[in-house]
């Protein structure tokens, strides 16, 4: 029963992730569920480093960009023939180049935290970058390498040769992850990482060397983002020099930092706000990644605990009971807040667009004329100065629904 | 030979005397915040487009002057109103802050001035050349950028060691809160600092944005070889940067004009491999080609066996 009640969440998940293409079954849909469970798995790898061991990694792409290459490679294996085996191992394979890279570049970065750590990492991304554009033959220059999901034993009459085929394969494997780094936290290796994170020289006092902790974090990490690439090369069936570089390294720490470091959601969280971000703002506007650059200095500076700590921030007020007294202060918040952050949008891509007349939310405004600005700025203003004051009572309001009940106290 | 090697020498010189106008700025920054700068390259790329902006109405000479100004000017803004509150939630939330910033103002100056590269073009007071070397000619401005960077290195060493506000920075730097007992404002001298390192990145980008090419990728290619300078210097060293920028200006400018490779080393040993060799790119390999691998390699081997980098302090 007690076990039960353990899985439960894990069996809710795993519904989840193979009930979603029911609902959402467009091909555009098919298509972000893909990037999400490649994206969650990447993101847990990254906070497996960063949050869990306390590395911060400005290279972790390195490990994904070598399983992906190796996938890929192994794909064309299997399409000539040269190995017998259905795909569906295909990022078995990546997770344990992930792994064997992780070993050789982890024997001598982890034997520091912190900035030494975080600039071997740059400087090894950089480096493995910039000499996979000059080893053509392997990683194929600036056009990548190429293969093909079709070939090799069926499984029960599937060939992978649609994309939905391969998200039950991706589900399945992220769900794989996805337990096993949660179970990872939960062995004395990953709770000693916490231990070395917080607090290396009191770890060291009670036997254990740090770097042997930050090793093994390290390599486990290189493995599941090696997993990730491996999803990544059966999904797209190509990679490139673009999937190491700092471009996609800098991804993943978004993904990882704007979902909340620390907790074990918050990458998940991350890697599906961050990809529908992506698909679906990418529509809308060009501006996407001005937006995603404001909201991530945003979360810096104001949810350093990124989303899942906002979540979490209510625990006390949810046991309490009092997230009632909550609602009316935040809907006198959100209000004004919305509102500026749509007259903040609204001036960004009037100031950008050549058109005569500017659609937004229903509106047609005429982007030339100095009235249309002058009425939105003050809008903005005075939605921020509402914002502003309302901040107060919703201060107040958290207090009260924080504070020690009085019964306790005494 | 003697030819490629002076014009080599040269040309490493600029481009060191170059980085170290934005290696010593991050270098400082370091010492006082204990927080490495990610978005110092994208004030630099500021520092270029501010110019290039100003280059258009009032000519290249305003822009020289008051670009450096402005970036300054945010520069502190940035540090008073962002890096101050993150400092509280620590080292990486700070790092990653500046992480942030760099993508925020590259984002930014494609949003303000286009993904296109920008005609930032020297002046024409600058536009001859300064010798002719064995029929190569050695552009004016090209010595005119030695100059200024020369002229900042030397002007940045005298305050910093002899004037009252660089012993009272350097004091700060040590010992925040006694020169705070003292009456000083330490938040201000921090800001300050901040503010002219990145006045200085600014300056940099003003005078190599004509030669390097102004677009919005700029910041990139110079970012992390201004992070392996100061980490191949030793973090927070000014005198180790100093070092580091003309090595790494040098190698890569030497790298670039030679033309030796694998296949010379190859033939020096005896040994010859057939085109269908899996290793093929191994061995064909040249230096040029690996000219911009260097840096990173070089700050590899450094973190490994010297982690405090060439004059950086031994770790408490």
């Amino acid at each position: 029963m007690a076990l039960l009640k353990k899985s439960s969440i894990w069996i809710a998940f795993l519904v989840a992730l193979l009930g979603l293409p029911l609902l959402f079954d467009s091909i555009l849909a098919i298509s972000i569920l893909n990037q999400m469970a490649i994206g969650i798995v990447f993101a847990l790898s990254y906070n497996m480093l960063l949050g869990q061991g306390g590395m911060l990694s400005f290279g972790h792409a390195v490990y994904f960009g070598l399983g992906g290459f190796l996938s890929v490679h192994a794909l064309m294996l299997i399409e000539y023939e040269t190995m017998v085996f259905s795909i569906l191992w295909i990022p078995l394979i990546g997770g344990l180049f992930g792994l064997l890279a992780g070993i050789f570049i982890g024997s001598f970065s982890t034997r520091k935290a912190g900035t030494v750590f975080a600039m071997i990492s740059l400087g090894i991304g950089e480096l493995i970058a910039a000499s996979s554009l000059i080893f053509s033959s392997f990683f194929g220059g600036e056009a990548g390498i190429s293969g093909d999901r079709t070939f090799g034993p069926t499984f029960f009459g599937f060939d992978f040769a649609q994309n939905i085929e391969i998200y039950y394969v991706a589900a399945v494997w992220a769900f794989i992850a996805t337990l096993f780094t949660w179970l990872f936290t939960q062995t004395p290796a990953g709770r000693m990482a916490n231990a070395v994170r917080d607090n290396p020289e009191r770890a060291e006092f009670i036997g254990y060397s740090s770097r042997k902790v930050r090793f093994i974090s390290f390599c486990a990490s290189g493995m599941f983002a090696g997993i990730a690439g491996g999803l990544f090369a059966l999904n797209y069936e190509f990679i490139t020099e673009e999937n190491l570089n700092a471009a996609t390294s800098g991804r993943v720490l978004l993904m990882a930092y704007i979902g909340g470091l620390g907790y074990f959601i918050g990458p998940i969280i991350g890697a599906v706000v961050l990809t529908l971000m992506n698909s679906l703002l990418s529509n809308y506007s060009e501006l996407w990644m001005l937006y995603l650059g404001i909201m991530f200095l945003l979360t810096v500076m104001f949810l350093p605990r990124g989303f899942a700590g906002f979540i979490m921030m209510h625990q006390v007020a949810w046991v309490r009971g009092n997230m009632k007294m909550l609602i009316k202060p935040y809907i006198i918040t959100g209000i004004p807040a919305l509102l500026f952050t749509a007259c903040a949008i609204v001036l960004i891509e009037m100031s950008h667009t050549d058109d005569e007349v500017f659609h937004y939310l229903g509106l047609a405004l005429n982007p030339a004329s100095p009235i249309t600005w002058i009425v939105i700025l003050a809008i903005a203003g005075g939605a921020f100065y509402a914002t502003k004051r309302s901040l107060i009572q919703l201060n107040d309001a958290w207090e009260t629904a924080n504070a020690i009940p009085k019964e306790e106290e005494a | 030979m003697l030819e490629v090697l002076i014009f080599a020498t040269l040309n490493g010189l600029v481009t060191g005397f170059l980085l170290f106008m934005l290696a010593s700025g991050l270098t400082l920054i370091f010492s006082m915040m204990g927080v490495l700068n990610f978005a110092h390259a994208s004030f630099y790329m500021l520092g270029a487009y501010f110019a290039y902006s100003l280059s258009l109405y009032f000519g290249f000479w305003t822009g020289l002057i008051f670009a450096p100004l402005i970036v300054g000017a945010l520069g502190a803004l940035v540090e008073r109103y962002g890096l101050r509150k993150v400092h509280a939630s620590g080292h990486v939330a700070e790092l990653v802050f500046t992480f942030g910033l760099a993508f925020l103002i590259e984002e930014s100056i494609q949003f303000f001035w286009g993904r296109d590269t920008k005609n930032y073009q020297t002046p024409d007071l600058l536009d001859f050349p300064l010798f002719t070397l064995f029929g190569q000619e050695f552009s004016a401005y090209r010595g005119f950028m030695m100059a200024i960077s020369i002229g900042i290195f030397i002007a940045l060493y005298y305050v910093l060691t002899k004037s009252r506000v660089g012993i009272i920075i350097q004091a700060a730097i040590t010992h925040p809160q006694t020169v705070s007992n003292l009456g000083h404002n330490v938040p201000l001298i921090f800001m300050g600092v901040f503010g002219v390192g990145t006045a200085l990145a600014g300056l940099a980008g003003v005078i190599a944005g004509p030669v390097l090419t102004t677009f919005p990728g700029m910041a990139t290619v110079l970012g992390s070889i201004v992070f392996v300078i100061v980490i191949i210097g030793g973090l927070g060293s000014l005198a180790g940067a100093f070092i580091a920028s003309l090595l790494i200006g040098l190698l890569q400018s030497y790298a670039i004009a030679s033309d030796v490779g694998m296949p010379d080393l190859l033939n020096l040993l005896g040994i010859s491999f057939d085109r269908s060799h899996p290793l093929n790119d191994l061995w064909t390999m040249n230096l040029p080609q690996i000219a911009p691998v260097l840096p990173y390699l070089l700050l590899v081997l450094v973190l490994i066996f010297r982690p405090t980098g060439l004059l950086g302090k031994r770790e408490e």
